[in-house]
């Protein structure tokens, strides 16, 4: 199975990497500019939200696969939008898992800085604009480290992504789901196969993003 | 000629304190002003707050005559320069870090090569243009950073302990570098230090804080040589302070009161004025024994050695002479006359080493006549 790829292999991989590399990406949209708010930002409520994008970080898949389904199923809130059992709720469920571990380790990553950096940068006429610029890419390696982190959450995850998708063939079935579907079955061979192209798809975009992240370590 | 900058009424409070309270400060066109202070006395915050980077709970800043509203910040922070104690410099080249102020203020590539080129010769750090900034000593690193600063051709340029955390030679040798890019350049400069040497060769103007409030300011020479206050002369390394009153004046020749003991001085006060008398420590000269030659010093008096203190280079020698004289000898000295606590000495000093601080009528202290 490995050696010879089927179409139905090769489209579950592909469903896969398409659905949490969206996730990832939206997730980076959300946690990026959320992490540098909470990080660099003094507001009375900040320590409540950085107590919120904490227990984020920790929250069991099965719980936001539950509210994601109670919320777009049919007779639910938001049921009339059809979402249910398609891609699209896969994505919701998988960014709001991984948004907050990128969150979180945006703020963690922002805040290990030195704080007489952001003092320095506007004492050279730095705007806010441009201050957060370059404090990103002063942290451009864990910032890519809380990337490889959302990835892998998402990537890796079955229960959420089984609730609110339904493992359809051909829509909404992807690896992790088809692992759990072939051993539920007792078909070993299959899920060993998908397990294996599981964890090289997770070891190739790490490669990738870990090889971009010590190239510019050493740059 | 106008202030360049000027700071009226400035409180800035944190956890509820008092840090800083300064009713006026103003920083000349082209000169130097350096404030000194010990560690926690404020001058960081209060370089903050002129270089607008700290904004205080009250009080407004004056730049050009015209105060700073909440929307000029960006403006002003455009014109001029910052230099910290750590270099702070970004996971980049050198060349990349000089030009980093450039390109905030939209600098065309052209004329940011040029600039950078020019201050990175300037500093001498020419040949480390393409290194990476993490490799570079502390020495080099402060260098780009003052380039960094100076490439933004500012009207003002702040700097907070630039050189405190290098090691003596080359300390030594960027203070002097510095001195004579501030000489050729003619910048308005504001610059931070605890150090008393680096705020005399530096300083056109010193400004002393203490607890958050500025207590002297002037000439150096003027204020390391007349302190406003005992505090100020305490932090000026004035060993010697001891309250006494005036009672004789005659032709600018003062004879003072301390405890049993006549001190002579020169300065304009009144008979009865109660003063605190500050002396130097290597203003005074320690004589073995008590049978002196004839000497210009008005100053002479014996007793035995109270305390010995070891300090770098120098010892400290402290004799009871009816007040307690701290004089600092060197060590070669102290063997050679073989010092040792209880042994009876005498200290001389002329007239014009003793600084007289006046103080209030009512307040009486140990060293008043009785």
């Amino acid at each position: 199975m490995l050696l010879n790829l089927n179409p139905e292999v090769l489209e579950i991989t592909l469903l896969s990497l398409k659905l949490s590399g969206i996730a990832t990406l939206i997730s980076l949209f959300i946690g990026l500019p959320l992490g540098t708010v909470l990080a660099l930002g003094l507001f009375p409520t900040r320590r409540f939200w950085l107590s919120i994008v904490n227990t984020g970080m920790a929250l069991p898949p099965v719980v936001v696969g539950l509210s994601i389904s109670i919320l777009l199923w049919r007779s639910g809130p938001l049921g009339s939008l059809g979402l249910i059992y398609t891609p699209a709720a896969i994505v919701i469920a998988q960014v709001v898992i991984a948004a907050p571990v990128v969150t979180g380790l945006t703020v963690a990553a922002l805040q290990n800085q030195d704080p007489r950096l952001q003092t320095q940068l506007y004492g050279l006429g730095a705007s806010r604009i441009q201050m957060i610029w370059l404090l990103w890419k002063e942290a451009r390696l864990p910032l890519l480290a809380a990337l490889m982190a959302g990835f892998g959450a998402v990537i890796s995850e079955v229960g959420a992504v089984m609730m609110v998708g339904g493992n359809l063939l051909g829509q909404t079935r992807v690896l992790t789901t088809s692992i759990v579907m072939e051993t539920g079955r007792g078909q070993f061979a299959p899920a060993i196969a998908l397990g294996v192209i599981l964890l090289l798809l997770a070891f190739l975009v790490n490669l990738v993003l870990t090889w971009v992240q010590q190239r510019s370590a050493h740059k | 000629m106008n202030d360049v900058l000027e700071l009226q009424d400035a409180v800035v409070q944190r956890n509820g304190r008092e840090i800083l309270n300064v009713e006026h400060l103003a920083v000349r066109p082209g000169e130097v002003l350096t404030i000194i202070g010990p560690n926690g006395a404020g001058k960081s915050t209060l370089l903050l707050v002129l270089a607008r980077l700290l904004l205080p709970d009250e009080g407004r800043l004056l730049f050009e005559g015209r105060t700073l509203g909440r929307g000029d910040g960006l403006a002003y922070r455009r014109k001029i320069g910052l230099v910290l104690q750590a270099p702070m410099l970004l996971n980049a080249s050198v060349y990349d870090n000089v030009v980093t102020g450039l390109r905030f203020h939209g600098i065309s590539k052209a004329e940011q090569s040029q600039r950078a080129g020019l201050w990175l010769e300037q500093l001498h750090i020419g040949h480390l243009s393409g290194q990476r900034a993490g490799s570079l000593s502390g020495g080099e690193a402060q260098r780009v950073s003052l380039a960094r600063a100076f490439a933004l051709d500012p009207e003002i340029v702040f700097l907070d302990e630039p050189f405190s955390g290098l090691d003596t030679p080359t300390r030594t040798r960027l203070l002097e570098e510095f001195q004579l890019l501030l000489a050729n350049t003619g910048k308005t400069t504001v610059f931070v230090t605890h150090d008393m040497n680096e705020a005399l060769f530096l300083g056109d103007r010193v400004a002393v804080i203490l607890n958050g409030k500025i207590h002297q300011i002037g000439a150096p020479d003027k204020v390391f040589a007349a302190p406003a206050s005992p505090e100020v002369a305490a932090f000026l390394g004035v060993d010697t302070t001891v309250a006494g009153v005036v009672i004789t004046v005659e032709n600018g020749h003062v004879v003072v009161a301390v405890n049993d003991q006549h001190v002579e001085a020169l300065a304009d006060v009144r008979p009865g004025r109660p003063v605190m008398v500050c002396l130097r420590p290597e203003d005074i000269t320690l004589w073995d024994g008590e049978d002196l030659p004839a000497s210009s010093a008005r100053n002479r008096f014996s007793g035995p050695i109270t305390k010995i203190v070891p300090r770098g280079p120098l010892v400290y020698v402290e004799v009871d002479c009816g007040f307690a004289v701290s004089a600092a000898i060197t060590r070669a000295s102290a063997r050679e006359m073989a010092l040792e606590k209880g042994k009876r000495v005498t200290v001389t000093f002329k007239a014009s080493a003793v600084h007289l601080i006046p103080r209030q009528e009512a307040e009486a202290l140990p060293g008043d006549p009785a």
